[in-house]
């Protein structure tokens, strides 16, 4: 037992506890949108297994794990079992640098732990950036591999769409990076501690109120395009029912279609938490210090902001939900129109205008 | 550890490298590239170029081979398309390797390695990213713009390329 099996045993129990949580986050949300999709239809929505439904995750999850697992004929079998695979991991990967609660640090037998942050790592946000991308290859792959021509358009769609959109996602962040002079994710949600109006959002310099660096228009970008990279409706022409069946999910079943649907469940939750860490202030909560911290309770502290967290991400995955019930489907070329004409030449501006403000007057 | 984690990462290069153009199947080798990159990435993060081990996957793995795979699945090409009789070039090509690697190795010791200025301990301080943005735009600044200009021009190449009627009157 040395310090580096130790280390490694901790960051072990961290992951499985972050997880345990995305899964969950996951399994709730599956309950979640159904139900809320049912309320904004004037409909019940699942009532059958438990009281209102409640345990329709585990009736779900038990029901694909007992499906026939089919292969089509003239499959590429390799690809066709690595793609889902590609897809859940890039997934869940990203959580790793999400910081779900403040930046303090524990002794565990004399090692120093960030306890509600697996890897504090200086390029956080490009990881993240790194793993969607190739989350793409996963849609792609599996579209090619199933040997259907629904899959395979499908999948081309989704290429296109994804390398479209991810571009603006990038550009967007980029004005966020330039106020907290950063990559880290716990360190950009560092630099928005003290109320609300020294989130990025509203963008105040750390002395001030007025929002003279605000990211307004990156964050309508970020949660567009977002939107669009995690295939959710109004742009999930890669999985368009009304044209390609499932798009690159057509021809899975059981455990693997399983496995794309938790991916993309978990995409969202990954895109909610960052929007939040990046735009919303993470953990802090909208008012200088915590209400634990004024009482005289400092050491439960933590709960207050990750509640904070929790209600922002949980906030934004209520949007996804709710975008999902009002808006229609965009057609393919205004789906394309829109991600080059309208978004890029924001996110563009954005960065300029942001580059020129914090030249001129620089934070802190 | 870094030893075993650079021959790792070494190993894997260089079999993924062999298998992108010796697979038939042209997605096969757009998969080993992608492993390929990753263990780039890898050995980026070893070298704690972190940063560039981040946009390496960015842009090769996350654009630039998503083009290709785009490319290779909407051609959907045969395989005898795919190969021509290209073995004087190969052959050409990999003498002339060959032979610059066997110099390399047999004028080893001849030469004083050059030590770089950059050395892991300046870099220390201030970050891998601002190390690298410092000397893009004071020590490298020339060659920068220049590439810039080059993508620009690309740029403006690809959309003449693509707009074949730009100079002709619009029709509405």
């Amino acid at each position: 037992m040395t310090e580096l099996s130790l280390r490694l045993a901790v960051t072990f129990a961290q992951i499985m506890a972050e997880m345990g949580i995305v899964v969950i986050t996951i399994a709730t949300m599956t309950y979640f949108e159904r139900k809320v999709l049912g309320w904004m239809q004037d409909r019940m929505g699942p009532m059958e297994v438990g009281p209102y439904g409640i345990l329709q995750p585990v009736a779900d999850g038990i029901k694909l794990f007992f499906k026939e697992d089919i292969t089509p004929a003239g499959a590429n079998k390799a690809m066709f079992a690595l793609a889902p695979i590609l897809t859940v991991v890039t997934a869940l990967i990203g959580f790793a640098v999400i910081p779900f609660g403040p930046n303090i640090t524990m002794d565990v037998f004399g090692i120093t732990v960030k306890p509600f942050v697996v890897s504090d790592i200086n390029i956080g946000i490009l990881y993240i950036l790194a793993f969607a991308s190739i989350g793409t290859y996963g849609i792609i792959l599996g579209g090619w591999s199933s040997n259907s021509k629904y899959s395979l358009l499908g999948g081309l769609r989704a290429a296109a769409q994804v390398i479209s959109y991810e571009l603006n996602v990038g550009l967007a962040i980029v004005g966020v990076i330039l106020l907290a002079g950063s990559l880290s994710i716990v360190e950009i949600t560092e630099a928005q501690t003290g109320g609300f109006w020294h989130w990025f959002i509203w963008g105040a310099r750390p002395d001030g109120f007025f929002p003279i660096h605000t990211q307004i228009f990156a964050f309508v970008v970020f949660v567009i395009s977002a939107m669009a990279e995690t295939n959710r409706i109004p742009f999930d022409l890669p999985e368009a029912e009304s044209e390609l069946v499932a798009g690159f999910m057509t021809e899975y079943s059981g455990m693997r279609f399983a496995f794309f649907v938790s991916a993309e469940y978990a995409n969202m939750t990954l895109v909610s938490c960052v929007a939040a860490s990046l735009f919303l202030g993470g953990w802090n909560a909208p008012y200088p210090g915590t209400i634990f911290g004024y009482v005289g309770l400092e050491q439960l502290a933590w709960v207050e902001h990750i509640a904070w967290f929790a209600a922002k991400v949980y906030f934004f995955l209520f949007v996804f939900v709710w975008i999902r019930a009002t808006l229609p489907r965009l057609r393919y070329d205004q789906l394309m129109r829109f991600g080059w004409k309208v978004m890029l030449p924001i996110a563009l501006a954005n960065v300029i205008v942001t580059a020129i403000a914090v030249y001129f007057f620089p934070r802190g | 550890m870094e030893q075993v984690f650079f021959f790792y990462f070494a190993f894997v290069i260089a079999a993924a490298s062999v298998l992108v153009v010796a697979v038939r199947n042209p997605i096969y080798s757009a998969v080993a590239l992608l492993i390929m990159f990753f263990h780039v990435a890898g050995l980026y993060v070893t070298l704690h170029a972190e940063f560039l081990a981040a946009v390496q996957i960015i842009v090769y793995a996350g654009a630039i081979l998503v083009l290709y795979l785009f490319v290779v699945m909407l051609l959907n090409l045969r395989q005898d398309d795919r190969y021509h009789r290209q073995w004087p070039m190969a052959a050409a090509v990999g003498l002339t390797l060959v032979i610059e690697a066997v110099i390399l190795t047999a004028m080893k010791g001849w030469t004083t390695p050059v030590i770089a200025a950059g050395t892991e301990t300046t870099v220390g301080g201030t970050g891998n990213t601002e190390a690298i943005g410092d000397v893009l735009y004071s020590t490298y600044l020339f060659p920068f713009e220049v590439a810039s200009l080059i993508l620009l021009v690309a740029m403006i190449g690809a959309i003449i390329l693509a707009k074949k009627d730009l100079g002709e009157p619009t029709e509405l």
